[in-house]
């Protein structure tokens, strides 16, 4: 056993706090190559991490960088900085901690390259670019330990892709380094055990104590939940008076927009005007340091918030969590409840509010799978290439490689380590020509191999751009928003397609406040505080998630059941009724409802795929039944169905279901699908192929720079073998198309189709009139609209004769 | 591909949903705006490599507006090239195929400000154009009357049933008419710009292009 240095451990008994078991097991395994813990929220984890570091420094004087540390957020890193340089200045330490940030000056980040702190602590995107530099390899000399902190949170991510490719440099430049990842409670530790070490070598890995079960439960309403929709409006009184019972409340929403129309009429039933904030990633610095200090000073009694929240800062005393909407996946959801007690060895305390009628059920599944322990997981893709192609370009930038050296360099990163020569070459040639079919840039290659083999930038000047496009998280085109008039406070972001749609005069919802549209300055939408109209409801990019597929097995079996006593009666009452008339979906079967209503022909396919292969699944399938000259007209699809309507009624709904068939439907539709042009874009960016547009650098009375859905289009018709494309599908396929829950779903169900043919609607298909987000089936639609438009719009004005 | 007629300057013409304009009366076609070269001049300028094949594109799609037309005139209306040397560094194909493409007609290529000399590719070299009562020139002019220009890429945005909408567009007004950017590589001026709205007036038209031209009050669009 490694015991602390005096000096620690006096530290230690002063505060008469004794080490727990997991921090001297990290002490101990200090010299493991690869050390995983793996901690509840509140298990003191960021301070086992460092432990080792302080002994080391305690116990002698290094020169130079000792521990690196990287966390996903800005306002950890520094969140961690304070904390550490409490104990440190208290045991007079001769240790130097920094942060550095995007936030950081110029001048600090320079000092750094040329004097580095002990203990640095950074973001995956400034670790990245700090390799891009050619003194790196004389930064991180001596570099001893390299902390990654919830190492979960970037397990499934392009971020934590571009992080081990730059952790894998590291370990070329400071062979002697040792990983440390920390994490809260995963169902795979294994799987993150493989992303952290140096692949094939193996990772240790600690489990700490995982505490008390945490105390989960519905929320009591007396209003039971609305058939559709989201946002738990009717839950408010409910709420306020938990709000009143504990001393601090999160109340985690799904998406941003969610989250300002519950805090707005939140407000509007507060009548003691309890101290509420709200905190989301599309509101401004100012709006959200200022909710985050007035939490740490103990002056609000809960936050409105979102995902932005979800990672480990240490908010002080939340005393419960509550959850609105279904939280989708099961791991997501613990890791929610444990922000409430951050204390060791005590329950979190958390309340699940279903938004509607099915999420009941979804919300009991996960309260269930809670109990049992059953954290869901996504199988772990290899490695993209986008991330792959900066890599090299950044790795460039530091100077001439050897591409043999560089390719088994990413070989020792987990997702990369079947990484084909042919692959890599590839790359390797898009980022040095384009990789066009059309071999056009021989002059003006971006990297060449000189004479020696060595590969390096043709012109050392394009270091600038390369690093400025470094990372791999995409910003939605947003504009910000302030109040009018000379330095109007800054209120937000909202996103350029909402900001299209509004007229002077509109108002819309930002921060909790009603304000008005007045005007578009320079790239800032100015508004006043008049709210004199309804406000319209800003969407926001954040990402929607689907239901996963551990909780939609979940809640599949719970179907089966004869009846569901832990259920609420209007809920139970809603499945016994459809057992009645129709019949419930099973595991290994597909269910589909077939009835006529107003004179259309609907189909229900209860697939229980997520939302985002359900949406798919609509689009291909009306596809089909186009062809068989069925007549769609439009489909609806949420997390376990879609809902589809036509002229003609299904008969048979087999030949749909050709898993070929689809993915030969898939393949032509993609191609011109604006799913695939989002996807390409983002690949693009991330790839080097277009530059990031950076705020501030679009000006007006220029004509904008011209849309990446031209690249796409152009590189579809001349060069559809190019490597962008290849990339973009596969993305496309595991993110927004998700078309591996639809093969996934077909192959559990193995032909196994119950069609039911009714004369009216089910009581399960019901709920899905009255989702929004219908999708028309359209061809020639969008010029119709404009005709139509056109001729309204002209004869208003008296140009119509023309 | 319909086209869309209307009268500017007494002079009935034709709006092309491919963002082209012709003169029936002279024969003549005109497009605005080709930016040829443009990927070659930004890898060389130390941009990224993007798909070298605009060029191949805009030509094809220029060779289809001439076969549809047969026009006796072509009017490039400046702006064809990137920069000069783009336009030098024209392959062999795209050289021979601009010079098979003026074969039997007249082909004049007004100047730009990115390609304000000649280049040696066939055709005529003039500031501007006068015909009749029309002027061809890149850039409008203030009090011009009967004028063709190009230069700002106009294009049109509106939110139609909360669909966002936006295309290339004509903008006509009482004395100019300003041409959409024909080439493939290039983004658009919002026509609600101020630059613009300098040079239309309340009674503007706008002509979006798309699979038929669509014909919008100006003071509509944004």
């Amino acid at each position: 056993m490694r015991a602390l240095p005096p000096i620690l451990k006096n530290w230690f008994d002063t505060r008469g706090w004794s080490i727990h078991p997991h921090q001297q097991d990290m002490l101990d395994r200090s010299d493991a190559p690869s050390l995983l813990l793996i901690a509840p929220t509140g298990g003191g984890k960021t301070l086992a991490g460092f432990l080792p570091t302080l002994a080391d420094l305690a116990e002698g004087p290094h020169e130079g960088l000792h521990t690196l540390y990287i966390s996903p957020l800005k306002a950890l890193a520094s969140d961690i900085r304070r904390n550490l340089e409490r104990p440190i200045a208290e045991m007079a330490l001769p240790i130097r901690v920094e942060d550095r940030t995007g936030d950081t000056s110029a001048t600090r980040k320079r000092r750094q390259r040329a004097d580095p702190p002990h203990i640095l602590l950074t973001t995956p995107e400034s670790l990245a670019l700090l390799t891009s530099y050619e003194d790196a390899p004389r930064m991180f000399a001596g570099l001893k330990r390299v902390i990654i902190d919830e190492i979960h949170a970037l397990e499934e991510s392009k971020r934590g892709d571009q992080l081990m490719l730059a952790v894998s440099r590291l370990q070329t430049l400071c062979p002697e380094m040792r990983r440390v990842g920390l994490s809260a409670t995963v169902d795979d530790p294994a799987a993150i055990a493989r992303m952290l070490a140096k692949h094939p070598d193996p990772c240790e890995v600690v489990l700490a104590d995982p505490g008390p079960d945490p105390d989960i439960r519905m929320l009591e309403t007396t209003e039971a939940p609305p058939w559709s929709g989201g946002g738990g409006r009717y839950a408010i009184p409910a709420v306020l008076e938990q709000v009143k019972q504990h001393k601090t409340t999160l109340i985690f929403h799904n998406t941003r927009a969610q989250a300002e129309i519950f805090f707005h009429h939140l407000w509007l039933a507060n009548e003691d005007s309890l101290p509420i904030g709200i905190h989301h990633g599309s509101l401004s610095r100012e709006q959200r340091e200022r909710v985050e200090q007035a939490m740490v000073d103990g002056q609000l009694r809960a936050i409105v918030c979102t995902g932005s929240l979800d990672l480990g800062i240490d908010w002080g005393d939340v005393d419960l969590v509550i959850q609105v909407g279904a939280p989708k996946n099961v791991k997501r959801l613990v890791q929610r409840i444990g922000r409430a007690n951050h204390r060791y060895n005590a329950p979190s305390k958390a309340l699940l509010v279903p938004a509607n009628r099915f999420e009941v059920v979804e919300c009991h599944a996960a309260l269930e799978a809670v109990k049992d322990h059953d954290l869901d997981g996504e199988t772990r893709q290899r490695g993209p290439k986008d991330v792959l192609c900066q890599h090299i370009l950044i790795r460039a930038c530091a100077g001439a490689f050897d591409a043999m050296d560089l390719l088994h360099e990413i070989r020792t990163v987990g997702p990369y380590a079947d990484l084909t020569r042919a692959e890599f070459d590839d790359c390797l040639d898009f980022v040095a020509t384009g990789g066009y079919a059309l071999r056009a840039y021989d002059k003006w290659q971006r990297l060449m191999q000189r004479a020696d083999g060595m590969w390096q930038l043709r012109d050392p000047r394009a270091t600038r751009q390369i690093r400025m496009n470094i990372g791999t998280i995409m910003d939605p085109d947003t504009l910000k928003v302030r109040f009018t008039g000379r330095g109007g406070a800054p209120l937000g972001e909202i996103e350029e397609g909402f900001a299209a749609q509004l007229t002077p005069g509109d108002t819309f919802l930002i921060g909790g406040q009603i304000v008005r549209y007045e005007a578009l300055r320079e790239m800032t939408v100015e508004v006043t505080r008049r709210a004199d109209k309804e406000p319209k409801i800003a969407t926001f990019n954040g990402t929607k998630f689907a239901t996963s597929t551990q909780l939609s097995q979940r809640i599949l079996r719970m179907f089966q059941q004869d009846n569901w006593p832990t259920l609420p009666t209007h809920t139970a009452q809603w499945l016994h009724l459809q057992r009645e008339v129709s019949r419930l979906p099973e595991p290994g079967r597909l269910l589909i409802e077939s009835f006529p209503r107003d004179a259309r022909h609907y189909t229900c396919v209860y697939g229980f795929a997520g939302r985002n292969a359900q949406q798919t699944l609509g689009l291909l399938m009306t596809k089909r039944m186009d062809e068989l000259n069925l007549a769609p007209l439009g489909f609806v699809a949420t997390d376990y169905a879609t809902l589809i309507w036509g002229l003609e009624p299904l008969r048979d709904p087999a030949p749909l279901f050709d898993l070929h068939a689809l993915r030969d439907g898939l393949d032509s539709w993609l191609a011109g699908n604006a799913v695939m042009k989002r996807t390409f874009k983002s690949s693009a960016i991330i790839a080097g192929l277009i530059d990031r547009n950076h705020a501030g650098q679009r000006k007006s009375g220029r004509q904008a720079t011209f849309s990446s859905d031209i690249l796409y289009d152009t590189l579809h018709r001349y060069d559809p073998d190019h490597l962008m494309l290849r990339i973009t599908g596969e993305e496309a396929e595991r993110g927004l198309v998700d078309f591996s829950r639809i093969e996934e779903m077909i192959t559990r169900v193995h032909g196994t189709i119950d069609h039911i043919t009714l004369d009216r609607v089910t009581p399960l298909s019901a709920p899905l009139f009255l989702e929004h987000g219908r999708t028309p089936v359209e061809g020639a639609g969008q010029d119709r609209l404009l005709a139509d438009a056109a001729q309204e719009l002209m004869a208003e004005v008296g140009l119509d004769a023309l | 591909m319909t086209a869309f007629r209307f009268t500017f300057a007494q002079t009935e013409l034709k709006a092309l949903p491919s963002g082209a304009l012709y003169w029936p009366e002279q024969r003549l076609l005109c497009v605005s705006d080709l930016h040829l070269g443009k990927s070659e001049r930004i890898a060389r300028r130390g941009g990224t490599m993007l798909p070298p094949y605009e060029t191949t594109d805009t030509l094809t799609r220029l060779e289809a507006a001439i076969d549809a037309t047969d026009p006796a005139h072509v009017v490039c209306l400046g702006d064809s090239f990137d920069d000069l040397a783009a336009g030098a560094a024209l392959s062999a194909r795209e050289r021979d195929w601009l010079i098979r493409l003026q074969a039997g007609r007249t082909w004049i290529w007004i100047e730009g400000n990115h390609d304000p000399a000649p280049l040696e590719l066939g055709g005529s070299h003039m500031a501007e154009f006068i015909v009749g009562p029309l002027t061809f020139r890149h850039i409008a002019e203030n009090g011009a009357t009967g004028e063709i220009s190009g230069h700002y890429h106009p294009k049109a945005a509106l939110t139609l049933r909360g669909r966002h909408i936006s295309r290339p567009c004509f903008l006509r007004s009482e004395n100019r008419l300003i041409m959409p950017a024909f080439g493939t590589y290039t983004g658009g001026l919002k026509c609600s710009d101020p630059v613009l709205k300098e040079l239309m007036d309340a009674t503007s038209i706008a002509l979006l292009t798309g699979r038929q031209i669509t014909p919008l009050p100006y003071a509509r669009l944004r």
